[in-house]
Protein backbone atom coordinates (compact mmCIF):
# COMPACT_ATOMS: atom_id res chain seq x y z
CA UNK A 1 0.00 0.00 0.00
CA UNK A 2 1.49 3.36 -1.07
CA UNK A 3 1.91 5.91 1.45
CA UNK A 4 -0.83 9.33 0.68
CA UNK A 5 0.48 12.26 -0.85
CA UNK A 6 -0.47 14.25 2.58
CA UNK A 7 -0.72 12.47 5.63
CA UNK A 8 -2.85 15.08 7.24
CA UNK A 9 -5.67 17.95 6.08
CA UNK A 10 -5.29 20.11 8.84
CA UNK A 11 -8.54 21.78 8.34
CA UNK A 12 -11.63 19.90 7.42
CA UNK A 13 -15.18 20.65 8.50
CA UNK A 14 -18.34 18.70 8.17
CA UNK A 15 -21.37 20.30 8.65
CA UNK A 16 -24.21 23.04 7.56
CA UNK A 17 -22.90 26.49 6.43
CA UNK A 18 -25.36 29.16 7.58
CA UNK A 19 -24.44 31.46 4.90
CA UNK A 20 -24.99 30.02 1.97
CA UNK A 21 -25.52 25.95 0.26
CA UNK A 22 -22.40 23.88 0.45
CA UNK A 23 -22.90 20.72 -1.44
CA UNK A 24 -22.71 17.50 0.47
CA UNK A 25 -20.76 18.22 3.77
CA UNK A 26 -20.91 15.16 5.34
CA UNK A 27 -17.84 12.98 6.46
CA UNK A 28 -18.97 9.99 3.59
CA UNK A 29 -17.96 12.36 1.01
CA UNK A 30 -15.01 13.93 2.15
CA UNK A 31 -13.99 10.07 2.58
CA UNK A 32 -14.17 9.99 -1.00
CA UNK A 33 -12.75 13.50 -1.37
CA UNK A 34 -9.51 12.14 0.80
CA UNK A 35 -8.69 8.79 -1.46
CA UNK A 36 -9.39 10.46 -4.69
CA UNK A 37 -6.46 13.21 -3.72
CA UNK A 38 -4.31 10.87 -1.65
CA UNK A 39 -4.89 12.24 1.65
CA UNK A 40 -4.35 9.77 4.54
CA UNK A 41 -6.14 11.53 7.30
CA UNK A 42 -7.94 14.62 8.50
CA UNK A 43 -8.67 16.86 11.16
CA UNK A 44 -12.06 17.41 11.24
CA UNK A 45 -13.97 19.92 13.24
CA UNK A 46 -18.08 21.28 13.03
CA UNK A 47 -18.84 24.30 10.38
CA UNK A 48 -22.13 25.26 12.26
CA UNK A 49 -20.71 24.71 15.38
CA UNK A 50 -18.56 28.03 14.42
CA UNK A 51 -21.76 30.04 14.74
CA UNK A 52 -23.23 28.85 17.72
CA UNK A 53 -23.24 30.64 21.08
CA UNK A 54 -22.21 26.96 22.73
CA UNK A 55 -20.87 24.42 21.07
CA UNK A 56 -20.91 21.62 23.46
CA UNK A 57 -23.85 20.37 22.14
CA UNK A 58 -22.12 20.17 18.11
CA UNK A 59 -18.86 18.57 20.09
CA UNK A 60 -20.92 15.61 21.17
CA UNK A 61 -22.44 15.27 17.28
CA UNK A 62 -19.17 15.46 16.16
CA UNK A 63 -17.84 12.95 18.03
CA UNK A 64 -20.54 10.54 17.36
CA UNK A 65 -20.56 11.17 13.80
CA UNK A 66 -16.70 10.66 13.72
CA UNK A 67 -16.21 7.88 15.90
CA UNK A 68 -16.78 4.86 13.50
CA UNK A 69 -14.04 7.00 10.92
CA UNK A 70 -11.79 7.47 13.75
CA UNK A 71 -9.38 5.95 11.65
CA UNK A 72 -9.02 8.53 9.46
CA UNK A 73 -10.87 11.40 10.44
CA UNK A 74 -10.05 12.91 13.97
CA UNK A 75 -12.44 15.50 15.76
CA UNK A 76 -11.56 19.12 16.43
CA UNK A 77 -13.81 20.04 18.23
CA UNK A 78 -14.58 24.00 18.96
CA UNK A 79 -13.92 24.69 22.58
CA UNK A 80 -15.03 27.96 24.26
CA UNK A 81 -12.42 29.89 26.71
CA UNK A 82 -14.47 32.40 27.78
CA UNK A 83 -17.69 29.76 29.21
CA UNK A 84 -17.01 27.55 32.35
CA UNK A 85 -15.67 24.19 31.49
CA UNK A 86 -13.14 24.55 29.30
CA UNK A 87 -11.06 21.61 31.17
CA UNK A 88 -13.81 19.71 30.75
CA UNK A 89 -14.14 20.14 27.02
CA UNK A 90 -10.53 19.45 26.94
CA UNK A 91 -10.76 16.22 28.42
CA UNK A 92 -13.55 15.24 26.47
CA UNK A 93 -11.56 15.80 23.30
CA UNK A 94 -8.46 14.08 24.40
CA UNK A 95 -10.49 11.22 25.25
CA UNK A 96 -12.38 11.26 21.94
CA UNK A 97 -9.00 11.12 20.22
CA UNK A 98 -8.57 14.63 19.20
CA UNK A 99 -5.14 15.89 17.92
CA UNK A 100 -6.17 19.69 17.61
CA UNK A 101 -9.15 21.57 18.70
CA UNK A 102 -10.43 25.06 17.05
CA UNK A 103 -11.48 28.17 18.34
CA UNK A 104 -12.83 31.01 16.68
CA UNK A 105 -11.96 34.21 18.92
CA UNK A 106 -13.56 36.75 16.32
CA UNK A 107 -16.72 34.86 16.07
CA UNK A 108 -17.04 35.33 20.21
CA UNK A 109 -15.38 38.77 20.50
CA UNK A 110 -12.53 38.02 22.48
CA UNK A 111 -9.50 40.35 21.34
CA UNK A 112 -6.22 39.40 20.09
CA UNK A 113 -4.76 40.04 24.20
CA UNK A 114 -7.75 37.95 26.11
CA UNK A 115 -6.52 36.36 28.93
CA UNK A 116 -8.73 33.38 28.25
CA UNK A 117 -7.55 32.38 24.52
CA UNK A 118 -4.11 32.53 26.67
CA UNK A 119 -5.52 30.06 29.00
CA UNK A 120 -7.10 28.04 26.20
CA UNK A 121 -3.60 27.71 24.37
CA UNK A 122 -1.66 27.16 27.42
CA UNK A 123 -3.88 23.93 28.08
CA UNK A 124 -3.56 23.15 25.10
CA UNK A 125 -0.04 22.61 25.16
CA UNK A 126 -0.20 20.56 28.38
CA UNK A 127 -2.07 18.36 27.03
CA UNK A 128 -0.42 17.71 23.67
CA UNK A 129 -3.27 19.24 21.70
CA UNK A 130 -2.93 21.45 18.41
CA UNK A 131 -4.26 24.97 18.69
CA UNK A 132 -6.00 25.44 14.98
CA UNK A 133 -7.66 28.87 14.24
CA UNK A 134 -9.25 29.95 11.33
CA UNK A 135 -8.52 33.72 9.67
CA UNK A 136 -11.56 33.63 7.38
CA UNK A 137 -14.15 31.52 6.00
CA UNK A 138 -15.62 33.30 3.14
CA UNK A 139 -14.01 36.34 1.19
CA UNK A 140 -14.93 39.58 2.56
CA UNK A 141 -16.43 40.77 -0.54
CA UNK A 142 -18.99 38.09 -0.45
CA UNK A 143 -20.23 37.80 3.18
CA UNK A 144 -23.73 37.58 4.02
CA UNK A 145 -24.47 41.01 6.17
CA UNK A 146 -25.31 39.17 9.48
CA UNK A 147 -21.95 37.62 9.11
CA UNK A 148 -19.61 40.28 10.45
CA UNK A 149 -16.58 38.90 12.90
CA UNK A 150 -13.59 40.37 11.37
CA UNK A 151 -10.75 38.30 10.18
CA UNK A 152 -8.59 37.20 12.84
CA UNK A 153 -5.47 39.47 13.15
CA UNK A 154 -1.87 38.46 13.41
CA UNK A 155 -1.69 40.41 16.75
CA UNK A 156 -4.23 37.51 18.23
CA UNK A 157 -1.43 34.59 16.18
CA UNK A 158 1.46 36.74 17.82
CA UNK A 159 -0.12 37.40 21.28
CA UNK A 160 -0.89 33.21 21.33
CA UNK A 161 2.66 32.04 20.34
CA UNK A 162 4.62 34.61 22.61
CA UNK A 163 2.15 33.34 25.17
CA UNK A 164 2.54 29.66 24.80
CA UNK A 165 5.35 27.48 25.97
CA UNK A 166 8.05 25.42 23.01
CA UNK A 167 4.97 22.28 23.29
CA UNK A 168 2.17 25.00 22.04
CA UNK A 169 1.58 24.19 18.46
CA UNK A 170 -0.66 26.79 16.58
CA UNK A 171 -2.57 25.75 12.98
CA UNK A 172 -3.65 28.94 11.49
CA UNK A 173 -5.85 28.66 8.59
CA UNK A 174 -6.67 30.70 5.70
CA UNK A 175 -3.70 33.61 6.29
CA UNK A 176 -2.50 35.15 3.34
CA UNK A 177 1.08 36.42 2.51
CA UNK A 178 0.77 39.24 4.51
CA UNK A 179 -0.30 38.05 7.58
CA UNK A 180 2.02 35.46 7.27
CA UNK A 181 4.96 37.62 7.46
CA UNK A 182 3.33 39.93 9.64
CA UNK A 183 3.48 37.52 12.18
CA UNK A 184 6.11 35.34 11.39
CA UNK A 185 8.30 37.88 11.45
CA UNK A 186 6.99 39.74 14.30
CA UNK A 187 8.07 36.60 16.70
CA UNK A 188 11.50 35.09 18.23
CA UNK A 189 12.67 32.13 15.94
CA UNK A 190 11.27 29.88 19.54
CA UNK A 191 8.37 31.55 18.86
CA UNK A 192 8.02 31.13 15.01
CA UNK A 193 8.70 27.73 15.80
CA UNK A 194 5.33 27.07 17.53
CA UNK A 195 3.33 28.51 14.92
CA UNK A 196 2.34 26.64 11.32
CA UNK A 197 0.18 27.72 8.30
CA UNK A 198 -2.00 26.36 5.79
CA UNK A 199 -1.59 27.46 2.50
CA UNK A 200 -5.33 27.74 1.54
CA UNK A 201 -5.34 31.06 0.77
CA UNK A 202 -2.24 31.87 -0.18
CA UNK A 203 -1.37 33.22 -3.93
CA UNK A 204 0.74 30.77 -6.05
CA UNK A 205 1.68 32.05 -9.99
CA UNK A 206 2.51 33.96 -11.51
CA UNK A 207 2.81 36.24 -8.05
CA UNK A 208 4.41 33.29 -6.62
CA UNK A 209 3.38 34.40 -2.96
CA UNK A 210 3.72 29.97 -1.47
CA UNK A 211 7.27 30.16 -3.76
CA UNK A 212 8.42 33.34 -1.72
CA UNK A 213 7.21 32.07 1.30
CA UNK A 214 8.82 28.38 1.36
CA UNK A 215 11.93 30.29 0.68
CA UNK A 216 11.36 32.74 3.24
CA UNK A 217 10.52 31.31 6.39
CA UNK A 218 10.42 27.87 5.20
CA UNK A 219 8.08 25.07 3.98
CA UNK A 220 8.15 23.04 7.29
CA UNK A 221 6.29 26.30 8.20
CA UNK A 222 3.50 25.31 6.48
CA UNK A 223 0.86 21.96 6.46
CA UNK A 224 -1.41 20.65 4.12
CA UNK A 225 -4.93 21.85 5.00
CA UNK A 226 -7.90 22.67 2.70
CA UNK A 227 -11.01 24.04 4.44
CA UNK A 228 -13.77 21.05 2.49
CA UNK A 229 -16.42 21.88 2.69
CA UNK A 230 -16.22 25.16 1.98
CA UNK A 231 -13.50 25.53 -0.73
CA UNK A 232 -12.21 23.19 -3.39
CA UNK A 233 -9.26 20.65 -2.21
CA UNK A 234 -7.74 21.41 -5.51
CA UNK A 235 -6.45 24.25 -5.00
CA UNK A 236 -4.11 23.87 -2.45
CA UNK A 237 -2.64 21.15 -4.42
CA UNK A 238 -2.62 22.85 -7.46
CA UNK A 239 -0.60 25.62 -6.08
CA UNK A 240 1.91 22.86 -5.27
CA UNK A 241 2.28 21.55 -8.25
CA UNK A 242 2.65 24.71 -9.78
CA UNK A 243 5.46 25.89 -7.66
CA UNK A 244 8.87 26.23 -9.30
CA UNK A 245 11.28 24.08 -9.20
CA UNK A 246 13.66 26.23 -7.47
CA UNK A 247 11.81 25.33 -4.32
CA UNK A 248 11.80 21.90 -4.51
CA UNK A 249 13.99 19.48 -2.72
CA UNK A 250 16.36 17.47 -5.37
CA UNK A 251 13.65 14.74 -5.07
CA UNK A 252 11.17 17.39 -6.57
CA UNK A 253 9.08 16.87 -2.97
CA UNK A 254 8.46 19.82 -0.84
CA UNK A 255 8.78 19.26 2.78
CA UNK A 256 5.94 19.96 4.67
CA UNK A 257 5.15 20.19 8.28
CA UNK A 258 3.06 18.17 8.69
CA UNK A 259 4.49 15.18 11.19
CA UNK A 260 5.84 18.09 13.43
CA UNK A 261 2.74 19.57 13.98
CA UNK A 262 1.20 16.25 15.11
CA UNK B 1 9.04 10.91 8.48
CA UNK B 2 9.12 13.78 5.93
CA UNK B 3 5.76 14.46 4.50
CA UNK B 4 6.48 14.51 0.83
CA UNK B 5 3.94 16.73 -1.81
CA UNK B 6 5.44 15.36 -4.68
CA UNK B 7 5.55 18.06 -7.59
CA UNK B 8 4.78 16.51 -10.19
CA UNK B 9 2.97 17.10 -13.71
CA UNK B 10 -0.71 17.60 -13.46
CA UNK B 11 -2.09 14.42 -13.78
CA UNK B 12 -5.84 15.99 -14.68
CA UNK B 13 -7.57 18.53 -15.92
CA UNK B 14 -4.34 20.64 -16.48
CA UNK B 15 -2.76 18.05 -18.16
CA UNK B 16 -1.16 18.55 -21.67
CA UNK B 17 -2.38 15.62 -22.93
CA UNK B 18 -6.30 16.67 -22.90
CA UNK B 19 -6.01 19.23 -25.84
CA UNK B 20 -5.72 22.91 -26.27
CA UNK B 21 -6.14 25.15 -23.18
CA UNK B 22 -6.80 28.95 -23.62
CA UNK B 23 -6.40 31.48 -20.77
CA UNK B 24 -9.16 33.87 -21.48
CA UNK B 25 -8.43 36.09 -18.50
CA UNK B 26 -4.58 36.66 -18.01
CA UNK B 27 -1.93 39.97 -17.58
CA UNK B 28 1.17 40.78 -18.10
CA UNK B 29 3.31 43.67 -16.79
CA UNK B 30 5.66 45.70 -18.48
CA UNK B 31 8.69 47.90 -17.53
CA UNK B 32 6.39 50.67 -16.46
CA UNK B 33 4.11 49.61 -14.19
CA UNK B 34 6.43 50.46 -11.01
CA UNK B 35 7.67 46.72 -10.55
CA UNK B 36 11.07 45.96 -10.12
CA UNK B 37 10.19 42.26 -10.80
CA UNK B 38 7.83 42.95 -13.54
CA UNK B 39 9.94 40.41 -15.74
CA UNK B 40 9.95 37.42 -12.70
CA UNK B 41 6.17 37.68 -12.70
CA UNK B 42 5.57 37.27 -16.48
CA UNK B 43 7.80 34.24 -16.75
CA UNK B 44 6.42 32.95 -13.61
CA UNK B 45 3.15 32.95 -16.01
CA UNK B 46 4.84 31.10 -18.82
CA UNK B 47 6.14 28.93 -16.75
CA UNK B 48 3.02 27.99 -15.01
CA UNK B 49 1.10 28.10 -18.00
CA UNK B 50 3.44 25.39 -19.96
CA UNK B 51 2.97 23.23 -16.61
CA UNK B 52 -0.78 23.90 -17.02
CA UNK B 53 -0.69 23.25 -20.77
CA UNK B 54 -2.03 26.65 -21.54
CA UNK B 55 -2.31 27.05 -25.46
CA UNK B 56 -2.75 30.60 -25.51
CA UNK B 57 -2.68 33.20 -22.74
CA UNK B 58 -5.61 35.93 -23.75
CA UNK B 59 -3.72 38.88 -22.13
CA UNK B 60 -4.25 42.38 -21.67
CA UNK B 61 -1.68 45.56 -20.26
CA UNK B 62 -3.76 47.50 -17.66
CA UNK B 63 -2.09 50.84 -17.94
CA UNK B 64 0.77 51.70 -15.63
CA UNK B 65 -1.58 49.22 -12.73
CA UNK B 66 -1.51 52.44 -10.71
CA UNK B 67 2.01 53.70 -10.87
CA UNK B 68 1.30 56.85 -12.83
CA UNK B 69 -2.44 56.69 -13.59
CA UNK B 70 -4.79 54.61 -11.49
CA UNK B 71 -5.30 50.47 -12.38
CA UNK B 72 -9.08 51.03 -13.11
CA UNK B 73 -8.88 54.12 -14.29
CA UNK B 74 -6.18 54.54 -16.34
CA UNK B 75 -4.82 57.84 -18.50
CA UNK B 76 -4.77 57.94 -22.29
CA UNK B 77 -0.82 57.58 -22.35
CA UNK B 78 -0.57 54.69 -19.82
CA UNK B 79 -3.45 53.37 -21.55
CA UNK B 80 -1.29 53.67 -25.20
CA UNK B 81 2.40 52.77 -23.14
CA UNK B 82 0.22 49.47 -21.83
CA UNK B 83 -1.29 48.62 -25.38
CA UNK B 84 2.06 48.77 -26.91
CA UNK B 85 3.86 46.76 -24.34
CA UNK B 86 1.70 44.09 -24.45
CA UNK B 87 2.08 44.18 -28.13
CA UNK B 88 5.55 43.87 -27.61
CA UNK B 89 5.03 40.68 -25.92
CA UNK B 90 2.94 39.24 -28.39
CA UNK B 91 5.29 40.12 -31.07
CA UNK B 92 7.92 38.04 -28.60
CA UNK B 93 5.63 35.14 -28.40
CA UNK B 94 2.97 34.91 -31.19
CA UNK B 95 2.51 31.13 -30.56
CA UNK B 96 1.13 31.42 -27.43
CA UNK B 97 -0.23 35.66 -26.34
CA UNK B 98 -2.64 36.93 -27.92
CA UNK B 99 -3.65 40.36 -26.74
CA UNK B 100 -6.89 42.35 -25.54
CA UNK B 101 -6.64 46.29 -26.31
CA UNK B 102 -7.74 48.02 -22.90
CA UNK B 103 -9.51 51.35 -23.13
CA UNK B 104 -10.89 54.09 -21.22
CA UNK B 105 -14.23 54.74 -22.38
CA UNK B 106 -14.01 58.17 -20.53
CA UNK B 107 -11.62 59.29 -23.24
CA UNK B 108 -13.98 57.84 -26.34
CA UNK B 109 -11.48 59.18 -29.25
CA UNK B 110 -8.63 57.85 -28.00
CA UNK B 111 -10.25 54.66 -27.10
CA UNK B 112 -11.61 54.10 -30.48
CA UNK B 113 -8.19 55.10 -32.19
CA UNK B 114 -6.88 51.86 -29.93
CA UNK B 115 -9.12 49.75 -30.60
CA UNK B 116 -8.35 50.20 -34.20
CA UNK B 117 -4.91 49.90 -33.98
CA UNK B 118 -5.03 47.18 -32.17
CA UNK B 119 -6.94 45.81 -34.95
CA UNK B 120 -4.54 46.46 -37.11
CA UNK B 121 -1.55 44.95 -34.83
CA UNK B 122 -3.39 41.64 -34.45
CA UNK B 123 -5.82 41.68 -31.17
CA UNK B 124 -8.32 39.66 -30.48
CA UNK B 125 -10.70 41.78 -28.34
CA UNK B 126 -10.84 44.46 -26.09
CA UNK B 127 -10.79 44.99 -22.01
CA UNK B 128 -12.70 47.23 -20.30
CA UNK B 129 -11.86 47.96 -16.66
CA UNK B 130 -14.00 49.47 -13.99
CA UNK B 131 -13.54 53.17 -15.60
CA UNK B 132 -17.26 53.60 -16.13
CA UNK B 133 -20.21 51.57 -15.05
CA UNK B 134 -21.11 48.85 -16.97
CA UNK B 135 -24.25 50.45 -18.61
CA UNK B 136 -23.19 53.58 -18.79
CA UNK B 137 -23.77 55.11 -23.15
CA UNK B 138 -20.07 56.31 -22.75
CA UNK B 139 -19.35 52.63 -23.21
CA UNK B 140 -21.68 52.23 -26.38
CA UNK B 141 -19.54 53.42 -29.32
CA UNK B 142 -17.03 51.06 -28.02
CA UNK B 143 -19.17 48.39 -28.14
CA UNK B 144 -19.96 49.37 -31.52
CA UNK B 145 -16.80 49.42 -32.21
CA UNK B 146 -15.97 45.51 -31.22
CA UNK B 147 -19.53 44.62 -33.03
CA UNK B 148 -17.69 46.00 -36.46
CA UNK B 149 -14.21 44.26 -35.48
CA UNK B 150 -16.07 41.16 -34.34
CA UNK B 151 -13.99 41.72 -30.85
CA UNK B 152 -15.50 40.00 -27.80
CA UNK B 153 -15.33 42.98 -24.79
CA UNK B 154 -13.84 41.40 -21.57
CA UNK B 155 -15.46 43.37 -19.03
CA UNK B 156 -14.12 43.74 -15.52
CA UNK B 157 -16.47 42.39 -12.71
CA UNK B 158 -18.06 42.79 -9.02
CA UNK B 159 -20.05 40.00 -8.19
CA UNK B 160 -23.00 41.92 -6.97
CA UNK B 161 -22.34 45.49 -6.02
CA UNK B 162 -23.49 46.39 -2.92
CA UNK B 163 -21.92 49.26 -2.58
CA UNK B 164 -19.65 51.54 -3.99
CA UNK B 165 -15.53 50.65 -3.66
CA UNK B 166 -12.59 52.77 -3.50
CA UNK B 167 -10.28 52.96 -7.02
CA UNK B 168 -12.70 51.71 -8.84
CA UNK B 169 -16.28 52.27 -10.19
CA UNK B 170 -17.73 48.78 -10.18
CA UNK B 171 -20.26 47.10 -12.60
CA UNK B 172 -22.05 43.80 -11.53
CA UNK B 173 -23.65 41.27 -13.86
CA UNK B 174 -27.05 43.32 -13.89
CA UNK B 175 -25.33 46.41 -15.31
CA UNK B 176 -23.70 44.17 -17.49
CA UNK B 177 -26.68 42.68 -18.56
CA UNK B 178 -27.84 45.66 -19.40
CA UNK B 179 -25.45 46.69 -21.88
CA UNK B 180 -25.73 43.23 -23.53
CA UNK B 181 -28.76 43.63 -24.30
CA UNK B 182 -28.42 47.16 -26.23
CA UNK B 183 -25.91 45.43 -27.95
CA UNK B 184 -26.63 41.64 -28.83
CA UNK B 185 -24.11 41.11 -32.22
CA UNK B 186 -21.29 41.73 -28.88
CA UNK B 187 -19.88 39.02 -26.79
CA UNK B 188 -18.91 39.77 -23.47
CA UNK B 189 -17.01 37.86 -21.44
CA UNK B 190 -17.68 38.68 -17.82
CA UNK B 191 -14.90 38.35 -15.79
CA UNK B 192 -13.63 36.27 -13.25
CA UNK B 193 -16.69 34.56 -11.42
CA UNK B 194 -14.39 34.14 -9.00
CA UNK B 195 -12.73 37.18 -8.25
CA UNK B 196 -14.86 38.78 -5.77
CA UNK B 197 -18.49 39.73 -4.68
CA UNK B 198 -21.05 37.75 -4.96
CA UNK B 199 -20.99 35.46 -7.61
CA UNK B 200 -24.60 33.48 -7.11
CA UNK B 201 -25.87 36.83 -7.83
CA UNK B 202 -24.33 37.12 -11.21
CA UNK B 203 -25.75 33.59 -12.24
CA UNK B 204 -29.02 34.96 -12.13
CA UNK B 205 -28.19 38.30 -13.09
CA UNK B 206 -27.05 36.77 -16.35
CA UNK B 207 -28.93 33.76 -16.91
CA UNK B 208 -31.36 35.12 -19.86
CA UNK B 209 -28.59 37.22 -21.72
CA UNK B 210 -27.15 34.75 -23.54
CA UNK B 211 -23.71 37.30 -25.39
CA UNK B 212 -22.57 37.21 -21.75
CA UNK B 213 -20.04 34.44 -21.22
CA UNK B 214 -18.38 34.26 -17.67
CA UNK B 215 -14.40 33.50 -16.87
CA UNK B 216 -13.74 31.25 -14.21
CA UNK B 217 -10.65 33.01 -12.79
CA UNK B 218 -10.54 34.84 -9.78
CA UNK B 219 -8.61 33.50 -6.40
CA UNK B 220 -12.28 32.25 -5.02
CA UNK B 221 -12.43 28.73 -4.85
CA UNK B 222 -15.90 28.06 -3.62
CA UNK B 223 -16.87 23.97 -3.48
CA UNK B 224 -20.27 24.62 -5.33
CA UNK B 225 -19.14 27.31 -7.50
CA UNK B 226 -18.50 25.69 -10.57
CA UNK B 227 -21.95 23.40 -9.78
CA UNK B 228 -23.73 26.59 -9.87
CA UNK B 229 -22.16 27.99 -12.77
CA UNK B 230 -23.17 24.82 -15.08
CA UNK B 231 -26.37 24.43 -13.83
CA UNK B 232 -27.23 28.48 -14.59
CA UNK B 233 -25.82 28.58 -17.41
CA UNK B 234 -24.28 25.68 -19.07
CA UNK B 235 -20.48 24.59 -20.26
CA UNK B 236 -21.40 26.15 -23.90
CA UNK B 237 -21.13 29.96 -21.83
CA UNK B 238 -18.47 29.07 -19.42
CA UNK B 239 -14.15 30.34 -20.04
CA UNK B 240 -11.53 28.49 -18.31
CA UNK B 241 -9.52 31.73 -17.24
CA UNK B 242 -6.95 32.82 -14.18
CA UNK B 243 -6.16 36.11 -13.89
CA UNK B 244 -4.06 37.17 -10.68
CA UNK B 245 -3.64 33.58 -9.38
CA UNK B 246 -3.50 30.62 -11.78
CA UNK B 247 -3.34 27.66 -9.27
CA UNK B 248 -7.20 28.66 -8.30
CA UNK B 249 -7.78 28.48 -12.40
CA UNK B 250 -6.69 25.30 -12.49
CA UNK B 251 -7.47 23.87 -8.99
CA UNK B 252 -11.42 24.72 -10.82
CA UNK B 253 -10.32 23.19 -14.00
CA UNK B 254 -9.54 19.80 -12.04
CA UNK B 255 -12.72 20.28 -10.55
CA UNK B 256 -14.95 20.03 -13.38
CA UNK B 257 -14.53 16.12 -13.74
CA UNK B 258 -15.48 16.20 -10.09
CA UNK B 259 -18.99 17.92 -10.28
CA UNK B 260 -20.65 14.90 -11.99
CA UNK B 261 -22.09 17.75 -14.02
CA UNK B 262 -19.61 17.51 -17.39
CA UNK B 263 -19.36 15.42 -20.26
CA UNK B 264 -15.58 15.63 -21.57
CA UNK B 265 -16.87 17.20 -24.40
CA UNK B 266 -18.04 20.11 -21.67
CA UNK B 267 -15.11 20.46 -20.14
CA UNK B 268 -13.39 20.65 -23.91
CA UNK B 269 -15.77 23.54 -24.26
CA UNK B 270 -14.86 25.20 -21.36
CA UNK B 271 -10.58 24.38 -21.54
CA UNK B 272 -10.80 25.79 -25.05
CA UNK B 273 -13.83 25.33 -27.75
CA UNK B 274 -16.35 28.19 -26.09
CA UNK B 275 -13.48 30.29 -26.62
CA UNK B 276 -12.57 29.94 -30.07
CA UNK B 277 -15.81 30.46 -30.73
CA UNK B 278 -15.75 33.61 -28.79
CA UNK B 279 -12.32 34.87 -30.05
CA UNK B 280 -12.36 33.56 -33.32
CA UNK B 281 -10.46 30.10 -33.76
CA UNK B 282 -8.04 31.49 -36.38
CA UNK B 283 -7.28 34.37 -34.14
CA UNK B 284 -6.15 32.00 -31.57
CA UNK B 285 -4.28 29.79 -33.60
CA UNK B 286 -6.62 27.33 -33.17
CA UNK B 287 -8.12 26.70 -36.46
CA UNK B 288 -6.30 23.39 -37.17
CA UNK B 289 -8.19 22.20 -33.86
CA UNK B 290 -11.23 22.61 -34.46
Amino acid sequence: MTAPRFALDASAWIGTYPFRHVPHPDPDALLRVMDRESIGCAWVGSLGAVFHRDPTDANADLYRTLAPLAERLRPAPIIRPDFPGMNRELGFACDAGAESIRACPEQWGLGSSHPAMTELALACAERGLALHLTVRYEDLRQRHRLDTAADLPAATVRALARAGGDALRLVVSAAGRDMIEETHWGLTPAEQRRVYWDFTWVWGPPEDHLAHLFRSIGSERFVFGSQWPLRLVQAPIANLDLLPDSVREPSGGIRLGNPAVR
Amino acid sequence: MTAKARGTTPKTSGDTTNGPLVDAHAHFLHAACGRSDWEAVNAARFRAGDRMGVTVHVASVLGSYGHTSPTYFPSPADVTAGNDAMRAICAAEPKRVRMLVTVNPNHTAHALAEIAKGAASGAVGIKLLASRRADDPLLDPICEAASAQRFPILHHIWQHRTREWPNQEISDGADLARLAVRHPTVTFILAHIGGGGDYQHTFHAIREVPNIVPDFSGSGVDRGMMDNAIRALGASRLLFGTDLTMCTGLAKLRALETTGLCTPADIEAMRWRNAARVFGAARLGLAEAI
